[in-house]
């Protein structure tokens, strides 16, 4: 009978609101605010009240998946790595670098989305960079 | 007062299988289930949590458990209320009570700041009457209902209120059944959405005020579930958390007959 509460910050927007995954023998088994943080001060919205619905849910995706004759199939990250990266490449020769854009995510660290733009501008040659949020 | 508490739970942990209470971190206080070999210097008071619905989860998941709490007065209410509707198995929980501060008392209104089982500390004076209460019992009708429009407006309808609360417990929740609140609407449906809440509160509210601290509207629930309170008090002679032996008044058939088991303890 293991029963924990492991702090973390939200995953949904920028706001960085406090809360626990409360586990149960390491499963997790609901949300609490964290009432000693310094953003949310004990409130949440209906999205950090529900941050951990995802984890179990049967629709997760768990691994890449790549279109292959019009079916979606199961692939390695390195067989997708190597298709994006020759893909890019490839629009990026015939139809020019704005021909590409990059959409970036709340789910992310600051560090994350940094290297984002930093790869669409640096590698790619395009400012075309946008946010989750405004999808 | 925190260094007895510690030594109270020391002493509980060599006949319990584990005590709720809060644990203090560098990254916070929240709800924790001390076991023998945790270091107890890491208890901690507040803030507070309701650390009863941690209690219902272990007890309902581990059948055979006997588990401490460390609890207020209204954690102890919260434990009466659930019992009464088989949340808990009162026989498997034993009550490390304290009493709360009287500036803890005051700032939440608290007419009864300490449990029953009172182990550590002395019973502070009672809190003062919520202010809200009389200024709202002050205006028209028409003006109450202008006040909870506006009010009930500012609701983002996150379901904290519902989600915090000890008593709020059922598996299938009026709250989000299409039938009684249409969905999609933010505010949402004015006054359904917290009225259900609210009848569904009757009987049940043991003033904890968890609705109120955790709403990042801020609006003022304890108004609404204080009133109701008073109306389950003048009409229906019952103060939830009061008192074991009494049957919910909700709960009974009209022969007086218990309806839950749970009852009877």
């Amino acid at each position: 009978m293991e029963y924990k509460n492991v702090l973390t910050t939200c995953i949904y927007c920028g706001c960085g609101c406090g809360l626990y995954l409360e586990t149960l023998d390491g499963r997790i088994t609901g949300v609490w605010p964290a009432k000693t943080h310094p953003i949310s001060q004990g409130k949440l919205c209906i999205k950090g009240w529900n941050a951990s619905g995802f984890v179990y849910h049967p629709d997760r995706l768990k691994t890449p998946l790549i279109r292959k004759d019009g079916e979606l199939v199961e692939a390695t990250w390195d067989e997708t790595l190597s298709l994006i990266a020759e893909r890019l490449g490839t629009i990026k020769a015939e139809s020019g670098p704005n021909s590409i854009a990059f959409l970036s995510s709340a789910k992310c660290t600051n560090e994350e989305n940094y290297l984002l733009q930093k790869l669409a501008r640096a590698v790619i040659g395009t400012n075309n960079v946008d946010h989750c949020a405004r999808l | 007062m925190i260094e007895e508490i510690r030594q109270a739970v020391a002493e509980r942990l060599e006949e319990l299988d584990g005590v709720v209470a809060l644990r203090k971190s560098s990254k916070g206080v929240a709800p924790h289930l001390f076991q023998k070999e945790d270091d107890l210097s890491e208890l901690e008071i507040a803030p507070r949590y309701p650390l009863m619905t941690v209690v219902s989860k272990l007890h309902k998941v581990f059948p055979d458990i006997r588990l401490g709490i460390v609890a207020r007065g209204c954690d102890e209410r919260a434990f009466v209320e659930m019992a009464k509707r088989n949340q808990i198995d009162p026989d498997r929980l034993s009550i490390i009570g304290f009493a709360c501060t009287e500036e803890e008392a005051q700032e939440c209104y608290c007419s009864e700041p300490y449990p029953q089982h009172l182990l550590v500390g002395t019973p502070p004076p009672p809190g003062p009457p919520n202010p809200l209460v009389a200024e709202y019992e002050a205006r028209s009708l028409e003006k109450r209902r202008v006040f909870w429009k506006h009010q009930f407006l500012k609701c983002l309808k996150c379901y904290g209120c519902r989600n915090i609360c000890p008593e709020c417990f059922c598996e299938a929740c009026a709250m989000e059944d299409a039938a009684w609140v249409e969905p999609g609407l933010l505010a949402p449906p004015f006054p359904m959405f917290h009225l259900i809440r609210a009848m569904h509160m009757a009987s049940r509210c043991v003033a904890c005020r968890q609705c109120e601290l955790t709403c990042p509207a801020h609006i003022p629930l304890t108004v609404l579930y204080d009133l109701m309170r008073r109306d389950i008090e003048t009409l229906l002679g019952y103060v939830p958390g009061a008192d074991m032996a009494a049957p919910p008044p909700l709960s009974v058939t009209l022969d007086e007959a218990p309806l839950l088991v749970g009852a009877s303890h």
